[in-house]
């Protein structure tokens, strides 16, 4: 009998969360702003179904009713992948050490 | 066009580059490079998207003027916005991905065979009820963020919103899309789905308008967990691999954060759900004591000459120190300090600020080392070591009554041990409770001086008296 494919899928799922548990748990508390913003930023990676769904509009009519909410998810999800990334580097830009001779 | 095969590898490539983003982020140093390896990985999301679509025709262009557009957009907030306005950034951001992923779930429910779940009225039971849980998902996540943005942006009040047979109608709305969600799979309507989505508004503004101001930490991060399981959804629906991996680990990591900030409150995850805390009730009996007791207060004089004479300073800001603009003063004060062999560092509790890790960034802007700044558990122990501690715009969580009184409803809270300095110095407008609501034992000890003023004000006079 063959697997279906949703079970691998939800293999990859459930194995990912057991990752991100361990993976955040390893985030100093010093970082936990700019892990929201990074995360938030990556989960804007839905733009690959926005992208999907506004390609799918045909040559002569590009944008029916899905195109349409197509292309408005990816001007939600870039706002949130520049901005979120960008505001993240921001951030950690301004984490220093202490500078030995400036004491 | 390349092979579904070969995209499916590219977006594994890009999930493990999500991974070692947040891998980054364990310390400071590795953390910028986590950041690069998060925009390799969305980078190649993108691009092998195009290409496995390989449709290079006007739509194509669109798509470009969109995002660049939108990113056009994220960029001008990234670079504008302050460091104080962090939380609702956040917040607004997370809007974004909600609203995204019930957008991205419309379309593929008005097209499914654009992305291979079959065709209208005939889409496949499992494609339906993953884009419904994620339509329903992300538009819980939209209009909680909403609501949690103008609370955070003043533009709503902070107090919580309460009704009779609240939690009854939430049970009620959360039934309904299961079952909704149940018929849908059965009838195909689109009247059903469209019911979902709205049901779910509703109800993320529900979920959202009891929580009060003071529990704002834990409702960011509860919406940055929903925006994950929303993209997971979507995720599980498109069978893309990158989106289930970087649900799952947004997902997750909301979570975690939640927990720790419940837990630095000492509150039950569904106690903050449930919400109702931090209102006025509890002022007014609070109230009529505080008059009676005595408090010693001084001004910024005393305060630099208790500070000069010390040998070691710890400093605990709070939100207050924020909206007060004063991080820039306060280091400069620390400079003078430093300067006379006097050892500083800074204490910061968990839930210090208005999302997790807020104070660290906001120090870290006004150019505070890191490794000068210790978390509460670290750092706990010095007080009893240390001449003078400096509260600045912190309040609830210096509060000695978490330690003995277990008629408080923040009894059981973990706090700064300030009292065990030798000094405590309190800077603080008035004598007015904090977000929880009660009143601040530490006013009234011996060894505290409160120093009555604005927080930027007061540090900039000390300053002037530490010459």
């Amino acid at each position: 009998m063959e697997i279906d494919p949703f079970i691998f899928r939800l293999s990859i799922f459930i194995l990912s969360i057991f990752v991100g548990y361990y993976v955040v748990w390893s985030v100093t508390p010093s970082l936990h702003t700019p892990l929201m913003s990074v995360t938030n930023a990556i989960s804007s990676v839905i733009i690959v179904g926005a992208i999907i769904a506004a390609l799918a509009g045909d040559s002569l009519k590009l944008f029916n009713i899905s195109s349409t909410f197509g292309f408005l998810a990816i001007i939600l999800a870039s706002v949130n992948i520049f901005g979120g990334f960008l505001v993240t580097q921001r951030m950690l830009q301004m984490y220093k050490k202490k500078k030995k001779k400036n004491k | 066009m390349i092979s579904a095969n070969l995209s499916a590898t590219f977006y594994l490539i890009s999930g493990i580059l999500f991974i070692l983003a947040l891998r980054g982020l364990s310390s400071p140093e590795t953390s910028r490079q986590g950041n690069f390896f998060g925009i390799v990985g969305m980078f190649i999301a993108v691009i092998v998207t195009f290409l496995s679509i390989g449709n290079f025709s006007n739509a194509f262009i669109y798509v470009l003027l969109f995002l660049i557009i939108g990113g056009a957009i994220g960029a001008f907030i990234a670079f504008k916005i302050p460091m104080t306005a962090m939380p609702e950034l956040v917040a607004g951001f997370h809007s974004l991905v909600g609203l995204a992923a019930v957008f991205v779930a419309i379309s593929a429910f008005l097209n499914p065979s654009a992305f291979n779940l079959g065709s209208i009225g005939n889409i496949k039971i499992a494609s339906l009820i993953e884009m419904s849980i994620g339509a329903a998902v992300g538009a819980i996540t939209f209009s909680g963020s909403i609501i949690a943005f103008l609370k955070l942006r003043g533009i709503m009040s902070g107090a919580p919103i309460t009704f009779k047979g609240q939690h009854f109608l939430n049970l009620f709305l959360g039934i309904a899309i299961l079952i909704l969600i149940y018929s849908l799979c059965r009838s195909q309507s689109s009247n059903l789905f469209w019911t979902v989505i709205v049901i779910s508004f509703l109800v993320g503004v529900l979920l959202i308008i009891p929580i009060g101001g003071a529990d704002m930490p834990v409702v960011i991060s509860m919406l940055n967990s929903y925006s994950g399981w929303a993209a997971a959804g979507i995720g599980f629906t498109l069978e893309n691999t990158a989106l289930i991996i970087t649900g799952a680990l947004v997902g997750s990591s909301g979570a975690i954060l939640s927990y720790i900030m419940c837990k630095s409150m000492n509150r039950s995850f569904f106690n903050v759900i449930l919400g109702g805390f931090g209102g006025d009730s509890l002022n007014a009996k609070d109230n009529k004591q505080k008059d009676k007791k005595p408090v010693k207060s001084g001004n910024a004089e005393d305060a630099a000459f208790l500070m000069k004479n010390a040998s070691s300073v710890i400093i605990v800001p709070g939100y207050g120190m924020a909206v007060a603009q004063a991080q820039h003063a306060l280091r400069e004060m620390v400079d003078k300090l430093k300067k006379n062999d006097i050892k500083v560092s800074y204490a910061i509790h968990p839930v210090a600020g208005r999302m997790p890790g807020h104070m660290n960034v906001l120090l870290a802007e006004a150019n505070v080392p890191y490794d000068e700044v210790f978390e509460l558990e670290d750092i706990n122990n010095d007080f009893a070591n240390s001449d003078v501690a400096f509260v600045i715009g912190a309040n609830d969580v210096t509060n000695p009554v978490a330690k003995t009184d277990p008629q408080s409803p923040i009894f059981g809270m973990p706090v700064l041990d300030v009292e065990k300095c030798k000094s405590v110095l309190f800077v603080k407008r008035s004598l007015s409770p904090g977000y929880a609501g009660v009143d601040n034992e530490l006013f009234y000890k011996d060894n505290t001086l409160m120093l009555f003023a604005d927080a930027k004000k007061m540090t900039e006079d000390i300053v002037k008296n530490l010459d």
